[in-house]
């Protein structure tokens, strides 16, 4: 307190507002330096540990084999003269639209189902149905790899047994594909179905009432009322997992491995054959950043919802 | 009151009218019914894979290779347990991923909290770019650094001589590349949640920002600390794209690559052993999960939603 | 001693300026209340009393101490939110007390200061509740509670009972004002309600758009208004605006407000309005309790008119009557037995020893 009336006795009554102005500016630079060093570690993280890197991975990409010569975009035109890596761009693309329109689908029917149930078993049957997004991917991987193998298939064991032939799941290209986008959308659906359901619940009762009233049927209800209010949550639900999908490395690689001859592989496993596995870090960075048009595209739009909503609230 | 007055003359409509509110009710129970009915399907076809973990984890190899019915186990047995759980090698996986986990949740947290706390309520100039730069980093996959990062620790050993590669270590400084910004996002948006009077009063009740974000926020944001904190220990935990680009050797891997790479001998697959691996290294995020779903389902929508 | 001081202080939003320079002077112990309509500055004023907003220019003084830039926590000031702002992991007694530890006040201090202080706002039962347990009431108590505790200065109070029911505010209010009674503390209290102005307050500021329009007593501010603002803004139903002219008529003074109505003007008022005779954008400004019915014995200064009634609304003590007069809705205070019928007739006395002349231009009361 003294000091507090030393100062203000110095100024006396007349204190004027220029010095006032200064020392205030001072205190605000302290806040605000505080909140930077409180910051700093959060920005050292992110500037060295992904921000320079994704810069760095454009220069990479942009080098020889060896490393030592500038090649400017060969890599590039390298990678276009290549039919694998068509195939691969082919496969990323079915493999996450696909999967995404399909974890979609999924998780909105079961979304309504649960949301259909009475609200005391809803917590069970949620509980039960999110368990795949829980186990770590690279195991319950490991566990559909099981159920897919050549000669012991527990799939092929039950269509032995209904009289149809064994399929080659990771065998044959077509039943591989089909197989990687199997997993990927038993792992991801949940994760669709939760956050459905989260929007659905937020949906007013009052809104299906008065179309109920007003004599809208059950299919009319869900078009008009449920689609157009969880439009947002869908588009953005969609938008997150496409990127995740689309950068998916875990199921791929031990499903498949790229396998049979490479048309299995997407961006990020291709990119790890190439780079690590093939010792050709530029090559592989190259590939990887074949994912960036799409992560900027989807990023944008997912950005620009968020900023909409926070400018509504 | 006009029903009652009008009553005796819709008697003979009334009889007609019963049926259809009867089948209105009755619609609702087949709609239940039918819930149900693909809830079990559902059900069936997500669990499925677990189950059928839990059931070859309980055969010995000879039961695997006699092709019996593979739902079902004939005489089950622990033994892949007991061979796991005694082997030097699967333990010193679990060892390492318990150790990196639990660093990479200290890390992270002390890190994002502080961080989220100067963002949502200090601003400074550029906090507000910052924030959205943190959410645009939580995009950026692993599958896009992993490669630069490579050659980054690569020159870190030419330049300083430190070996970053091969190192189980090294992975709390790769884990919070994901969990960091994934984990300040939600917690910005957890403190914005929190009414600004509340640090305001903190603030002339003579508390430092220091202060308001241990004694105030932190107990407030509670919840949102523990979504924060299951997601990044399931994200550390399961893991598999930088240990197995950056790991090699095997005491220096952590459970899923050491799983999938030693488990798996060229075409001699052990699968009574790598399903019960596999069903280990899946049980502590399920047990986690177990006991804290509230919260897991919370910190996921919050981090799509919030913003 | 703890008065507070404002000298041309400003507050400006990047460029938009929220307080345009305000001067006022708090007197120890007393109970200010800032009112006007949102917007008008009053709340920022008392956050930057409270240092939780920087002032952009000007001066302000706690006790004689310049504290522009004291961070809140040295001013010794104690704020009660309009949300109560309550620790919500905290029970009552460590929400009250949080301030006291901070400053590393000894125990049993805090204990004896606590008690008194739960004594005082009859809280002693709520100590080990939790903010969630608690009505809005009782919420509302402890926010004062946890300011009292502290012994401060001064006390801030933003918009308080805003949060609370009808009744519930009326009482809580009545509570306020005997809580100042027995601590004593001067006492800053912001609001957009002018009855809680006019109940609490020893002295009111009224504000719009960044400044001030008038200081002075609740009487002062109801009888004497200096602006049309304040003229509008203090008192309900609000005054009756009348756009009128002002003319001399045989030496004596008339408002007219139609071709076939003239008031006349009071005879002590005539040398204070004769300067204005003839002068356009003037009003007659008339509270609703001041046009009643009429009544056989003539007072000096009213003066009868008849009016077609348009609305009447009974309020039990008193019944409103609405009517047009100049093309203005005109609102009248009339006994619930004067017999107001809508759509008739009906004689009305005004009381011109209360009534008020607006230059409109200007906003002044002449």
């Amino acid at each position: 307190m003294a000091d507090v009336a030393a100062r203000g006795a110095v100024r006396g009554s007349g204190a004027l507002t220029s010095d006032g102005r200064s020392s205030l500016h001072k205190l605000m630079q302290r806040k605000s330096t505080i909140a930077f060093l409180m910051a700093l570690p959060l920005i050292t993280l992110i500037a060295v540990l992904v921000a320079y890197p994704a810069g760095y991975a454009v220069y990479l990409a942009m080098l020889n084999k060896g490393m030592n010569r500038f090649v400017g975009l060969g890599n590039f035109g390298f990678l276009f003269g290549r039919d694998t890596f068509w195939m691969v761009v082919y496969q990323s693309c079915l493999f996450a639209i696909t999967a995404v329109i399909f974890k979609a689908i999924i998780g909105f029917v079961v979304a309504h189902f649960v949301h259909n149930i009475p609200s005391k078993g809803q917590r069970k049957w949620r509980g039960m149905l999110l368990v795949p997004w829980v186990i770590p991917p690279a195991m319950s991987t490991l566990a559909w790899l099981w159920l897919f193998d050549p000669s012991y298939s527990a799939f092929n064991w039950i269509l032995e047994h209904i009289g149809m032939d064994r399929v080659a799941w990771l065998g044959e290209t077509g039943w591989a594909r089909f197989s990687v986008i199997l997993v990927n959308v038993w792992i991801g659906s949940p994760f669709f179905m939760i956050m459905y359901l989260a929007a659905l619940k937020s949906v007013p009762e009052q809104l299906y009432e008065a179309a109920s009233i007003d004599g809208a049927t059950w299919w009319q209800r869900i078009w008009y009322v449920t689609l157009p209010m969880m439009r947002n949550i869908i588009a953005i639900t969609a938008l997150f997992s496409l990127i995740v999908t689309f950068a998916n490395f875990d199921i791929v690689r031990v499903l498949t491995k790229g396998d049979p001859l490479n048309t299995t592989h997407v961006f990020a496993t291709w990119a790890f054959r190439v780079g690590i596995e093939s010792g050709d870090i530029p090559l592989g960075a190259a590939v990887s950043l074949f994912m960036v048009p799409i992560l900027a595209v989807a990023a944008t739009f997912i950005l620009r919802d968020i900023t909409k909503r926070g400018s509504e609230v | 009151m006009a029903d009652a007055a009008i009553a005796p003359t819709t008697t003979a409509a009334a009889p007609a009218r019963r049926p259809q509110y009867g089948s209105m009710s009755k619609n609702r129970r087949w709609a239940l019914r039918w819930s149900y009915f693909f809830l079990v399907i559902f059900a069936v076809f997500f669990l499925m894979p677990p189950f059928y973990m839990f059931i070859t984890s309980l055969k010995s190899s000879a039961e695997i290779s006699a092709a019996t019915n593979p739902w079902w186990v004939n005489s089950p047995t622990l033994s892949n347990y007991i061979e796991l759980l005694t082997q030097n090698q699967y333990l010193t996986f679990f060892r390492n991923s318990a150790i990196v986990s639990v660093f990479v949740v200290i890390i992270t947290m002390a890190i994002s909290v502080i961080a989220a706390f100067a963002l949502a309520r200090m601003k400074f100039w550029g906090s507000a770019t910052l924030a959205t730069g943190v959410f645009l980093t939580y995009l950026i996959p692993d599958t896009l650094l992993f490669i630069p990062l490579f050659k980054m620790f690569a020159w870190v050993n030419d330049t300083f001589g430190i070996q970053l590669m091969n190192h189980w270590w090294t992975l709390m400084i790769l884990y919070p590349t994901l969990t960091v910004p994934f984990a300040t996002w939600i917690m910005i948006g957890y403190f914005a949640s929190i009414p600004k009077e509340l640090d305001e009063a903190a603030l002339i009740d003579g508390a430092t920002w220091m202060q308001t974000l241990t004694k105030i926020f932190i107990p407030v944001a509670l919840p949102g600390i523990i979504a924060a904190t299951i997601f990044t220990f399931t994200v550390a935990w399961a893991q598999f794209l930088y240990p197995l680009a950056f790991t090699t050797s095997t005491s220096e891997l952590v459970l899923p690559v050491g799983i999938v790479t030693t488990l798996i001998k060229g075409d001699v697959f052990n699968w009574g052993q790598i399903m019960t691996g596999a069903l280990l290294g899946a049980a502590p995020p399920l047990i986690i999960y177990a006991f804290l779903m509230d919260y897991y389902i919370a910190g996921l929508t919050a981090g799509a939603t919030k913003g | 001693m703890a008065q507070v001081t404002l000298r041309k202080v400003v507050k400006k939003y990047d460029e938009v300026l929220a307080v345009r320079g305000i001067d006022l002077d708090i007197t120890d112990k007393e109970f200010i209340v800032l009112v006007g309509p949102s917007g008008c500055g009053k709340s920022t004023t008392l956050r930057m009393i409270a240092g939780l907003e920087e002032i952009s220019g000007g001066d302000i003084a706690i006790g004689g101490d310049i504290v522009n830039d004291v961070p809140p926590k040295d001013r010794d000031i104690a704020m009660v939110f309009q949300n109560y702002a309550l620790y919500p992991h905290m029970n009552v007694y460590e929400n009250m007390s949080f301030g006291l530890k901070l400053k590393r006040t000894p125990r049993n201090e805090i204990e004896r200061r606590v008690k008194q202080a739960a004594q005082i706002l009859d809280i002693t039962e709520l100590l080990d509740r939790k903010p969630k347990q608690l009505s809005g009431g009782q919420r509302q108590r402890v926010a004062m509670g946890r300011a009292i505790v502290r012994d401060p200065k001064v006390f801030l109070f933003d918009e308080p009972l805003s949060n609370l029911d009808a009744k519930l505010r009326v009482q809580m209010r009545t509570e306020i004002k005997k809580v100042h009674q027995k601590v004593r503390t001067t006492t800053v209290y912001v609001t957009h309600d002018q009855v809680e102005a006019m109940t609490l307050a020893d002295r009111v500021v009224v504000m719009n758009a960044g400044l001030i329009e008038q200081v002075g007593s609740p009487n002062d501010l109801y009888h004497s208004p200096a602006t049309k603002f304040v003229a509008g803004f203090i008192g309900s139903p609000a005054m009756n605006f009348i756009p009128c002219q002002v003319e001399q008529a045989a030496g004596a003074l008339r408002v007219r407000v139609n071709d076939t109505l003239a008031f006349p003007v009071p005879a002590d008022r005539t040398a204070r309005y004769t300067p204005h005779a003839g002068k356009p954008n003037v009003v007659l400004g008339l509270r609703p309790e001041h046009i009643a019915e009429t009544r056989p014995h003539i007072e000096p200064n009213q003066h009868d008119f008849s009016q077609v009634i348009e609305v009447v609304e009974p309020m039990g003590m008193e019944t409103l009557v609405y009517f047009t007069l100049a093309g203005i809705e005109v609102c009248g205070r009339v006994n619930p037995n004067a017999g107001a019928t809508a759509d008739k007739a009906m004689t009305l006395r005004a009381d011109l020893s209360n009534m008020h002349l607006i230059d409109d231009s200007t906003g002044k009361v002449l």
